[in-house]
């Protein structure tokens, strides 16, 4: 077990946090020093005195302190994943979406979406709907708030999306920028 | 164990191209739908997984495409003979979690299960032969799949342990020869376009290999954005054919170019392969490129390709080891024993 980095008291907050350069660093704190500084309100991690008491780590920029993402489903961590690149169930992609997204665009050439074989020719094309639903959704959000080249990035999105395959619905591009507009007027 | 058959699929005489594309590989990556993937699953996960996959009619003990070997039965040497017979991974054949592999009796097909994936799927064949490989890996997963759901997800599309292979979890792979590229100093620009495109260079024997004989797996790395189709066509209609040319321009510029220098290399190696009494595996391999490469370019009349090719399997330890009963790492006795059995094909 962890000692507290700040006395010989066995540690109960294993807590990592991000700092300033966007480094990540686990810290340990006992009970009593987890209440002082905090946890889990939203008040700062003093920094310089876990280096000063720890006598061995670095003194450090005051960190943000941010909660370790876990899956509920398999209980990884983002911090094992980061260490071992690999994810432990399905719902993986949903519990670290936020993190998954630029790293599988940087490996897939800048690819967002699946546009070939389904297991399921029916499901798939329910899902492909609720697909540009959402993106047509996050669209109308991303103009609506003047990001462009978020917006841009959708657009792209769903063009390829439309390229990948038949629209279930029959419907056409018209169809589906009418749709766009009519969410843009809903909001 | 090993199976009988002495070449494999992937290192047979001839196929399409076959002066460059040594072989071809497709591989599917699929995993259970509700069962953890391989490094979070319990000892009861895998063994269900195993339960589930062996129950698929490939695995029939009538009628399936599949025998079923247990790799923990395995001793190190049999795992290493799977392993230069490339139907598992490295990694597979190391790791000491409950697993196994189904493999065809021609070993044109081989599913691992609880690799990295729950299943990697895999079809093999000699030449260049993504259409048919491809075909076929196609129509097995189909079958698995009516009888397993696979993770699937509308915007990832197959779910993959490793998030870098979702999309389609497919690769299309070829092992080319290249020595021309190599000794006209040509393999950096072709790796560099490679990079360009977006595929992964590796060694003979795949992933964290190093380049031996002058053999490259050439792979695709993008498996998402794009469908399986249209990876086919653009790996085997463009990129493949586009490096055979490169290939042989690079053969052609040192026939026209430097012939006496070309023949110094190719019979320098055979008459090394003739007459060593002691050779080791790497040394051995880079020395039968060059005669594969004299026997392509009608340098050298003998031996066959297929003979080269049976001698580029045998000779590696795990095979060695096999024939000789000695230990499986290099010595002099697997030293002696390899250079013999070279010798029996080259007449020395």
């Amino acid at each position: 077990m962890h000692k507290c980095d700040l006395c010989d008291k066995p540690a109960v907050l294993n807590e990592l946090i991000r700092e300033k350069d966007d480094q990540w660093r686990q810290i340990h704190l006992c009970e009593d020093h987890a209440r002082a500084y905090g946890y889990p309100g939203s008040g700062e991690i003093k920094s310089e005195d876990l280096a000063e008491a720890s006598g061995k780590v670095k003194k450090r920029t005051t960190g943000r302190r941010k909660r370790l993402a876990s899956c509920d489903a398999c209980g990884l961590t983002l911090a094992s994943f980061r260490r071992h690149g690999l994810l432990g169930c399905s719902e993986c992609y949903h519990a670290f979406e936020a993190h998954l997204e630029p790293l599988i665009g940087r490996a897939q050439a800048g690819a967002t979406h699946h546009c070939g074989h389904v297991p399921d020719q029916k499901d798939a094309h329910i899902d492909r709907r609720l697909n540009r639903m959402r993106l047509l959704k996050e669209l109308n959000d991303a103009v609506s708030t003047e990001q462009y080249e978020r917006a841009a990035r959708i657009r792209d999105e769903l063009h390829s999306l439309e390229e990948c395959g038949p629209e279930d619905s029959g419907e056409t591009s018209a169809e589906a920028e009418k749709e766009q507009a009519d969410h843009g007027s809903a909001q | 164990m090993v199976r009988p058959s002495e070449n494999g699929p992937w290192l047979g005489e001839s196929g399409q191209d076959s002066d460059v594309v040594v072989s071809t590989r497709v591989r599917l990556a699929r995993n259970i739908d509700g069962v953890p993937f391989v490094n979070k699953a319990t000892d009861a996960d895998r063994n269900e997984i195993v339960g589930m996959v062996r129950r698929t009619p490939l695995f029939a003990a009538d009628a399936g495409e599949l025998d079923w070997v247990e790799v923990d039965e395995l001793d190190g040497c049999d795992r290493r003979k799977l392993v230069e017979r490339h139907l598992i991974s490295r990694q597979f054949a190391d790791s000491e979690a409950s697993r196994g592999v189904g493999i065809s009796r021609d070993e044109s097909l081989s599913v691992m299960v609880n690799e990295e994936d729950h299943l990697r799927i895999q079809t093999l064949g000699t030449g260049l032969m993504l259409h048919e490989a491809h075909d076929r890996i196609a129509t097995i997963n189909r079958e698995l799949e009516s009888h397993l759901d696979f993770a699937f997800n509308p915007r990832w599309g197959f779910l993959t342990a490793c998030p870098t292979n979702v999309g389609c979890g497919v690769r299309f792979s070829v092992m080319l020869h290249l020595p021309g590229l190599r000794i006209t100093e040509e393999l950096d620009r072709v790796r560099r376009a490679a990079k360009d495109l977006n595929l992964a260079v590796r060694g003979f024997h795949g992933e964290g290999s190093e380049s031996t004989g002058d053999f490259f797996q050439i792979s695709n790395q993008v498996t998402l954005g794009v469908s399986e189709q249209d990876l086919l066509e653009t790996f085997a209609g463009d990129i493949v054919p586009r490096l055979v040319d490169y290939e042989r321009s690079a053969r052609q510029l040192l026939l026209d170019k430097r012939i006496r220098n070309l023949e110094d290399r190719v019979h320098r190696a055979h008459g090394i392969l003739a007459s060593a009494r002691m050779l080791e595996a790497n040394e051995t391999i880079n020395l039968l490129s060059r005669v594969r490469l004299g026997v392509s370019l009608g340098i050298l009349k003998t031996p066959s390709v297929r003979e080269v090719h049976r001698l580029l399997l045998h000779v590696q330890p795990a095979h060695v080891s096999a024939i000789t009963n000695a230990p499986l790492e290099d010595n002099e006795a697997s030293r002696v024993a390899r250079a013999g059995m070279v010798r029996g094909i080259f007449g020395g």
